[in-house]
């Protein structure tokens, strides 16, 4: 957790540079955002600001539970499959319970899932890279156990209506994403909880030796990213109206790559969901931006690629070699 | 006793579960072990085995190479289009030295410039995803003259009764077993996956060593991709995608450990055939394709809990 940037008695310029070279990422999205305003007249405009909240809004929440475990010094690679699972329970049970009862039982599986993830991460000691691998394989079998081949489709259109709350600009779906980032950025900071996770995350032993029940906070937090998971697959299906089984397909990827863009170490032990914004905002830019300039597909993968890489070098460059 | 019921079940525990397994459906779906389906199930098995044979020499110096199924569609790509282009012989050579050279990039990014593995191979799922889309333009590749070439040979051909890409697959096993056991570069490879930092002061060079890994890791997928290219006689954009997955389960479920220093080629070469022998068990029995990433679920997590409980000596962490 240590920040070799962290120059204590300076100046204020010098504390406004080291608090930049800790958030780079915010940096980086000024740039971004700066570069697209220029190159496109379509991307400053209060609706298009608005559909990328809203784009991001999706990989963000995920991202928000992946930060948890990932101050943990954890990974959750089923996050993608765990949305799929909700948003098909979600959709296929309003037949049977109505829509309400539908979408609980939808979160609760994403939260029976996250705590069977932790259960096993923290019974086992396997880790959670192999665990949550198992997950991503296997609840995607689930899935389509559950829904067969075939989309379902939502009986009542006006479930899709649900999310078209709009304050501004802004979409529901968008807030919720926010409400949630605040919310964990409030627990991270000024609960047991949170200052348990970077305890856990920076030293597992010592945080075992100063009383801390490690099994029962990594349980926690990976209850906490499967649940987010779920209420990411519902806000899906709300939006869509369907549940494609192959859903939330390498998402996964996306909300590691978010939150690493935005600095927060695998390593665990560091990292905060102000960074953590930052990467989503930036992966959401970035895509809404070079779509808007008309490129090929192929070249915002390749962009996600480069840029990944620079960030990471970026990172160890900053903090003075210490890996990240 | 107890130790060495330990010992028994840490070496032979998956084995002997998985022979009940095979058992278990051989009772109950005649066809499953005859020749014919068995050499189906390698000739199967033979490209997604053939790239864990690399990504093992990544695991064992307790990297990951998630990049490795991006690869494999880049590379079937490229060997199917320039067999068009170029012929089959130089198609190969440019598919291997694309292989090399990708696994070179992630050697160097890893190796020398100390970047998370995990990170840097995932930026090149990403990256060679778009190269692949880059190349191709999207649209799908075939080999035009698919009856006349020798290529099929890689994929289809038989030498003999047995199916090529099954003896590369075996050959290639044999060859980087034999690498880790017996040669300098084998040792340094658990020596780094081991204990990296008292490898370096026994005067291993680890940036080298982990270099090199992605190479083999590079050229292994160079290898799949030529057995690929040559069963399909074609390529489409998405044709590897999620092998990486499939690929790091079959080095897990053998019971090489993520963290390094600890599995074996022979290992890998049983967690993937295991895998493949599943997945056809499963079908022949009648079951759904995907039933069997739930059983595969199950296997991975029971498989790896039973491997490290046998080394801690008790079940729970």
């Amino acid at each position: 957790m240590s920040q070799a940037t962290d120059i204590r008695a300076g100046s204020p310029l010098q504390s406004v540079v080291s608090w930049l070279l800790r958030n780079h990422i915010w940096v980086f999205l000024a740039l971004t955002v700066t570069v697209f305003s220029l190159a496109s007249p379509y991307f400053l405009t209060v609706n298009n600001l608005g559909n990328i909240l809203t784009q991001a809004a999706f990989i963000g929440i995920l991202a928000i539970g992946m930060t948890m475990v990932m101050i943990d010094g954890e990974i959750d690679l089923s996050v993608g499959a765990v949305l799929a699972l909700a948003s098909a329970l979600a959709i296929g049970l309003q037949d049977h319970m109505g829509v309400w009862p539908a979408v609980f039982l939808g979160l609760l599986s994403g939260a029976a899932l996250g705590f069977l993830n932790g259960t096993l991460v923290a019974l086992s000691g396997m880790h959670s890279f192999i665990v949550t691998l198992g997950g991503l394989i296997g609840i995607r079998g689930l899935v389509f156990v559950y829904s067969g081949e075939n989309a379902l489709m939502v009986p009542d259109f006006s479930y899709t209506e649900i999310p078209e709350i709009y304050l501004g600009p802004i979409s529901l779906t968008a807030i919720i994403f926010f409400a949630l980032a605040v919310l964990f950025q409030w627990v991270l900071s000024s609960t047991r909880h949170g200052r348990e996770t970077y305890a856990v995350g920076d030293n597992i032993e010592a945080a075992h030796d100063a009383g801390i029940n490690v099994r029962r906070h990594k349980i926690i937090n990976f209850t906490i990213c499967g649940t987010l998971a779920a209420v990411c697959g519902i806000l899906l299906s709300m939006r869509l109206g369907t549940a494609e089984p192959n859903a939330g397909k390498i998402w996964e990827l996306w909300t590691i790559i978010a939150v690493v863009l935005g600095g927060t170490r695998l390593q665990g032990g560091f990292g905060s969901m102000w960074m953590t914004i930052g990467g989503v905002l930036t992966l959401a830019v970035l895509r809404n931006g070079l779509r808007l300039l008309n490129t090929p597909n192929y070249v915002e993968l390749m962009v996600m690629g480069a840029v990944l890489v620079l960030a990471l070098v970026l990172d160890k460059l900053l903090n003075h070699g210490e890996v990240p | 006793m107890r130790q060495t019921m330990n010992g028994v079940l840490r070496r032979h525990g998956l084995v002997l579960a998985f022979l009940v397994f095979l058992a278990g459906v051989a009772l109950n779906a005649e066809a499953f072990l005859t020749p014919g389906n068995i050499l189906d199930v390698l000739r199967q098995v033979s490209i997604t085995g053939m790239m864990a044979l690399g990504v093992t020499f990544v695991v064992l110096t307790g990297r990951l190479d998630l990049s490795v199924g991006s690869l494999l569609t880049l590379l079937t790509v490229i060997v199917v289009d320039q067999h068009n282009i170029a012929g089959p012989f130089p198609a190969i050579v440019m598919t291997l030295a694309a292989g090399l050279a990708v696994g070179a990039l992630n050697g160097l990014l890893v190796g020398f410039v100390g970047l998370n593995a995990l990170i840097v191979t995932l930026a090149m799922l990403s990256f060679l995803q778009g190269l692949v889309l880059f190349y191709s333009g999207g649209s799908n590749v075939n080999v035009q003259n698919a009856q006349e070439t020798w290529f099929a040979v890689f994929g289809r051909g038989d030498f003999l009764g047995l199916p090529v890409p099954v003896i590369l697959f075996l050959v290639g096993a044999v060859v980087a077993g034999l690498v880790l056991q017996f040669t300098s570069f084998g040792r340094r490879v658990y020596g780094v996956g081991g204990n990296e930092t008292a490898s370096i002061f026994s005067g291993i060079d680890a940036r080298w060593t982990v270099f090199w890994t992605y190479v083999v890791s590079g050229f292994t997928t160079g290898v799949a991709a030529i057995i690929m290219g040559s069963r399909v006689m074609g390529a489409q954009n998405t044709i590897g995608q999620g092998y990486e997955l499939t690929v790091l389960a079959g080095v897990i479920l053998g019971g090489t450990s993520l963290l390094g220093g600890s599995g074996s080629v022979w290992r890998t070469v049983i967690g993937i055939s295991m895998l493949g022998f599943i997945q056809n068990g499963l079908l022949l029995l009648g079951f759904a394709y995907y039933v069997q990433w739930l059983v595969t679920w199950a296997v991975i997590i029971i498989a790896v809990w039973i491997d490290l409980g046998a080394k801690r000596g008790r079940i729970l962490a």
